[in-house]
């Protein structure tokens, strides 16, 4: 037998029983170190005759192959079991409690004002603002309520000065002075914001939440107003139809007014809006009354159009069916949790108001 | 405005049911507030006599009383009132009863010992007035009807309309029939003009002085001379009673009907007590009089009073006064039947802090030309009832009532209301309400009813007919999906934006007051201006926020004692600087309170601190687009934060717009308001002091280039004074040469053993790569060196071996 096939032999029988890492590394020494005896017999090529010198050349590199593959195949099956053990070590308790997180949430009022900002968009309609303090005249003498207008009264207003010219808005109208002001016609936009009475029980709050909404063009009619109207309310509401009820009023900025009522019922103690008997009054609105627009300086022989005013918090509670408008301003961590909304959910045109 | 079907029905001819009466009203303007039954429980209520009073034996304030109700009954009633007293008529409501004031239905029940058996009424719980000391008092005509229901059997249901201020004239009864028949719900009954005819000299002289600003211009009157007042007939209780209101005597009753069926405000006087004659004057500053409410009022000047020689008799439209008030003995009357100015009415009701019946009617506007029938329905009542001789009428007048006409187009009313109706239609809507028409070529010129000081041009009449002809009749026009301007301004995007982006870092978003209390405002008010609200509704909120954190702070501190112990909430709102439109800023608050990670099993929990908050600004305003490598911080912050705690941040090098605050609120602060928490950090973003981005997302998309060439890290450790800032060290560093620093990063800040006094070790790691080449070491080790020498050179730091 040749020396090759001794030391295969001899080798091969050795890899074939159990061997830890240190044994096969020393098998690899052994054979392929500095003076291994694969790598001896390689320097032996020289020697071999030159008729036998292929021959031996090329069984040696076999041999060499064949020893390295079960090195190799025996160092990986060893890593495996080592891998193993080691997951078999390695078990935990997966219901334990993930590494803790917090989550923040957007206050339903500032929800609710994107969702109708985001349905007056798809209309045509811009966003516009005015400041929390105004002047009396802004608030009420260019909305055709002068002073000594009973009408006043139905504003409980906070004054800043004694002489009660600054005060706090009572209604978000004053934006729709400051827009016709600043601009020129045609006018589409509204106007969402805090507005402030000085009425406190449980269903007034001393601060709330209006959006105005102004549209001035040539031709604008009553029926834009019912049109426009009846399209917001059905999709702020998220439903295909709606009842919903016109019915005259009086406010002083507006000619003709109305006030417009939503059907409702009660179902298992839950308002279930947009049928049933009953009626709710959710907002108030008119054609802009002729002598408004005189006084900001447009036209009402050229240009015509309508106002409408509606209680954003009212608004959020009948969505979100919340009995408590004081709760709102509450700051309970407990219910803005309850009642907040993520602030990935945000809505939009192209994705709608909800998830 | 209450009122009944029944009494409607005076002025009403109609087949129509209730039913669709009470939706009709809604449907013309005059809406319904609420129905309220009177039948069934209210026959519960019963006149009876306290026939004896006995003090409570356990309490002070109680007595017992033996209650009369009828059919030889006495019941033992315990009552609080100071007014129950032995021969007292009142009303009792037996077990079983319903209050309908509280809603509440009465037992049989033990007061502090002493069984009682019902209750006695005071006016307010039977919702007859607000007059809530003591229990009702009846007159001596209803003795007997001891036993009896006060309230008559009416099925007729107490009807409550909200009537707007532009309407006076649905503040009668007659108005609101008028309105009902022209929109076809029935029929105006037509009143046939009863004068008075007498030859009897009205003997008082009544004379209005002519002032500036006379709020009066026309008092007409009569004398009513010889009358028995007496109790009301049972007609006429019943009719106030009907409707919620006390009988009192005949000729307070009647003057109460005739204003509420026709709107039209009386007053009487006892003639007796007028001295010489009747003057109606501006008041002068400082007169008084004691009002028919039992209070004294002292005037300023240019009131319009009703005076005699002696001085004030009332206050002219408002409120009478006790000296001329008619009694049961008054002999002899002046009825008085005036038209006072709306504004003058309003500007001494509102100085005196007054509110009456006649007022509220009086601001909204009176018809000028009921004088004279207001006088004659009165006067003719009065003698029926009480007898005596009615003299003839006398009209004063400084200014005559001169008819408004206008031209209507009929044309304006499509044009507004989107629909149409025949002008036939038109003329005979305007003609039911009073309207005289007349037809002038393509227009209409209309005479406006004197009692519609609401109409004064065109649209009004379009209002009266669409209002009339049914706003169901109005088309819906379906908007078009257009949009022709974006509809957020990039102020407005960027609100959203900061607004979810910090609800995005674990705060709960709240929505507090604009005002707060003083005493909290103070804390965080700094260097600003307080902001005092005149009429605030409590002194707790007396002024408007100067910063968030004072409404923040509170509510936070509540949330606490709710036992909540780690809570993030922010606002985005408005604060005031100053009291004019337009000074006042938007301000992103943030407060964080607690810890991070309590109660973890597997990380370790730790106070919120200043860099939590840092981290929450600046990511924040990364996000929103703002490049933090420009960002200048520095220590130097308002007085409400931790001096050695808290930052304030620049967008830039030009620093003059302060970006935000943030860091741990004063521990003195924390003290003040007992908050019990391990740590308070807050946050304020400037909204107006950032600059809006110029540029879109796609502009801002520049060219995208990169290096792949090899990146090595250096770590450099240097001993500094302690005053040296970390950012000074890497602005340093990032100088030395900007083509090749790509990152610093301080990973390790320590003072302490081995470490001289006063002095700290930094430790920085460099990132360096070329964008050109791979470094070999030479590259490096000069880089290296370079940052060594430069640090050391700038900041007096010391490499440390």
């Amino acid at each position: 037998m040749s020396d090759l096939k001794k030391i295969k032999d001899e080798f091969f029988s050795k890899l074939s029983g159990k061997l830890d890492i240190s044994e096969i590394n020393q098998i690899k020494s052994d054979l392929f170190g500095k003076n291994g005896l694969i790598s001896t017999q390689f320097k032996k090529i020289g020697t071999i005759a030159e008729s036998e010198r292929k021959k031996f050349a090329s069984d040696l590199n076999i041999i060499k192959d064949e020893l390295q593959d079960l090195i190799n195949s025996k160092t990986n099956e060893l890593k495996s079991v080592e891998i193993n053990e080691k997951l078999e070590k390695e078990k935990i308790d997966i219901t334990l409690p993930e590494r803790s997180f917090v989550r923040g949430k957007v206050h339903p009022v500032s929800q609710t004002i994107d969702e109708i900002s985001s349905i007056f968009s798809e209309i045509g309609f811009s966003v516009e603002e005015g400041p929390d303090v105004e002047n009396e005249y802004n608030n009420f003498t260019a909305l055709n309520t002068p002073e000594n207008h009973p009408a006043r009264d139905m504003h409980d207003t906070f004054y800043l000065d004694e002489k009660m010219q600054k005060l706090l808005r009572t209604h978000t109208s004053p934006v729709q002075i400051r827009t016709m002001l600043k601009d020129k016609p045609p006018f589409k936009i509204i106007a969402p914001g805090r507005t402030y009475r000085s009425d406190s029980d449980q269903t007034h709050s001393p601060m709330f939440h209006q959006v105005e909404g102004l549209h001035i063009d040539k031709n604008i009619n009553m029926g834009h107003l019912k049109g426009c109207l009846n399209y917001f309310i059905k999709e702020f509401f998220e439903l295909d139809k709606i009842k919903m009820r016109f019915r005259p009023s009086h406010f002083p900025f507006t000619e003709p007014s109305a006030e417009v009522d939503i059907g409702y019922e009660i179902k298992d103690g839950k308002i279930i809006i947009g049928e049933g008997n009953q009626w709710l009054e959710i907002l108030g609105c008119g054609m802009v009354h002729p002598n408004v627009l005189k006084n900001v300086k447009v036209d009402p022989s050229k240009f015509q159009g309508y106002a409408f005013g509606i209680g954003i918090d009212r608004l959020a509670m009948l969505k979100y069916g919340i009995n408590d408008l004081r709760a709102f301003f509450d700051c309970d961590y407990r219910w803005l949790n309850h009642f907040g909304f993520d602030p990935l959910d945000v809505p939009t045109n192209y994705r709608g108001l909800s998830r | 405005m209450i009122i009944t079907f029944d009494w409607l029905k005076d002025h009403l001819k109609t087949n129509l049911k209730e039913n669709n009466l009470l939706e009709q009203l809604t449907n013309i303007g005059l809406e319904v507030e609420s129905v309220e039954s009177l039948s069934g429980d209210n026959e519960l209520f019963k006149v009876a006599e306290i026939i004896k009073t006995e003090k409570h034996p356990n309490a002070d304030r109680l007595k017992v009383c033996d209650v009369n109700i009828g059919e030889n009954e006495i019941k033992k009633v315990v009552c609080g009132a100071e007014n129950a007293k032995e021969g007292l008529l009142t009303i009792y409501a037996p077990p079983g009863a319903i209050i309908p004031k509280t809603k509440t239905k009465l037992v049989v029940a033990k007061i502090r010992g002493v069984t009682s058996y019902g209750m006695l009424c005071s006016e307010s719980e039977l919702n007859l007035s607000d007059e809530s000391d003591g229990i009702t008092e009846l007159t001596k005509g209803f003795r007997k009807n001891i036993g009896k229901s006060y309230f008559s059997k009416s099925k007729s249901n107490l009807i409550d309309l909200s009537i707007t201020p532009n309407r006076p004239d649905c503040l009668g009864v007659r108005g609101i029939a008028r309105d009902l028949a022209a929109s076809g719900f029935g029929k105006l009954v037509h009143l046939g003009k009863k004068k008075i005819h007498s030859k009897n000299r009205h003997t008082l002289k009544v004379k209005i002085n002519k002032e500036r600003d006379q709020g009066c211009n026309a008092f007409g009157s009569c004398l009513i001379t010889n009358v028995k007042n007496s109790e009301s007939p049972k007609w006429l209780k019943d009719k106030l009673i009907s409707i919620g209101q006390k009988p009192i005597s005949a000729i307070v009753d009647i003057t109460n009907y005739v204003m509420l069926d026709i709107n039209r405000p009386l007053h009487a006087y006892d003639a007796d007590k007028i001295e010489k004659g009747i003057i109606v004057r501006n008041s002068k500053s400082g007169e008084e009089f004691t009002a028919l409410d039992n209070k004294n009022y002292k005037l300023e000047s240019g009131m319009c009073v009703i005076s005699d020689n002696k001085g004030v008799l009332g206050l002219g439209g408002i409120i009478g006064g006790t000296r001329s008030g008619t009694e049961f003995n008054t002999k002899n009357i002046l009825l008085e039947s005036a038209y006072f100015e709306p504004k003058s009415i309003r500007n001494t009701a509102k100085k005196l802090n007054l509110d009456t019946d006649a007022k509220f009617r009086f601001e909204r506007g009176i018809d000028p030309l009921s004088i004279e029938d207001g006088l004659n329905k009165a006067a003719k009542l009065i003698k029926e009832i009480c007898g005596g001789e009615i003299s003839k009428i006398d009209i004063q007048k400084i200014e005559t009532y001169k008819t408004k006409k206008i031209k209507f187009n009929p044309n304006i009313f499509e044009k507004i209301s989107g629909f149409k109706i025949s002008l036939k239609e038109m003329i005979k809507i305007l003609e039911d309400l009073g309207f005289e028409v007349k037809k002038d070529k393509k227009r209409l010129e209309l005479t406006i009813p004197s009692w519609r000081p609401d109409i004064s041009q065109e649209v009004d009449i379009v209002e009266e007919l669409v209002r009339i002809s049914g706003y169901e009749k109005i088309k819906y026009i379906e908007p078009i999906k257009q949009r022709k301007k974006s509809t957020l301004n990039k102020y407005q995007k960027l609100f959203h934006f900061l607004q979810r982006s910090v609800a995005s870092k674990g705060y709960l978003e709240a929505i507090t007051w604009s005002f707060t209390d003083k005493r909290y405002n103070d804390y965080f008010r700094d260097i600003k201006k307080e902001i005092k609200i005149i009429n605030p509704i409590s002194s707790e909120l007396g002024v408007l926020r100067n910063s968030i954190f004072s409404n923040l702070i509170l509510y936070i501190n509540k949330n606490l004692d709710r036992g909540f112990k780690d809570l993030s909430i922010f606002e985005i709102g408005p604060i005031f600087y100053g009291s004019n439109p337009g000074e006042q800023n938007t301000v992103v608050c943030g407060l964080s309170a607690g810890k991070k990670s309590r109660l973890s099993w597997i990380e370790k929990d730790r106070n919120v601190d200043v860099f939590d908050v840092k981290r929450d600004v600046v990511q924040t305003l990364v996000e929103a687009g703002y490049n933090s490598e420009k960002f200048i911080i520095d220590n130097e912050t308002p007085n409400y934060y931790h001096p050695g705690k808290s930052g304030r941040l620049f967008l830039n090098n030009k620093k003059n717009q302060i970006a935000a605050y943030f860091g741990e609120i004063h521990p003195n602060i924390l003290k003040h308001i007992d908050i019990k928490t391990e740590s308070l950090v807050g946050f304020e973003i400037f909204m107006e002091n950032l600059e809006l981005p110029k540029k879109t997302l796609k502009d801002l998309k520049v060219k995208f280039s990169f290096s792949d060439y090899q990146k090595s890290e250096r770590d450099f450790a240097f001993i500094v004074n302690k005053e040296v800032k970390a950012q000074d060290l890497i602005d340093t560093i990032s100088n030395v040469d900007e083509s090749l620093i790509k990152d610093i990063r301080v990973f390790d800040v320590y003072e302490g053993d081995n470490i001289p006094e006063n002095q700290k070790s930094i430790a920085i790691s460099v990132t360096i790569q070329s964008s050109e080449r791979t470094l070999n070491e030479n590259d490096l080790e000069k880089i290296n060196n370079l940052i060594i020498k430069t640090v050391e050179d700038k900041t007096g730091a010391k490499i440390r071996s």
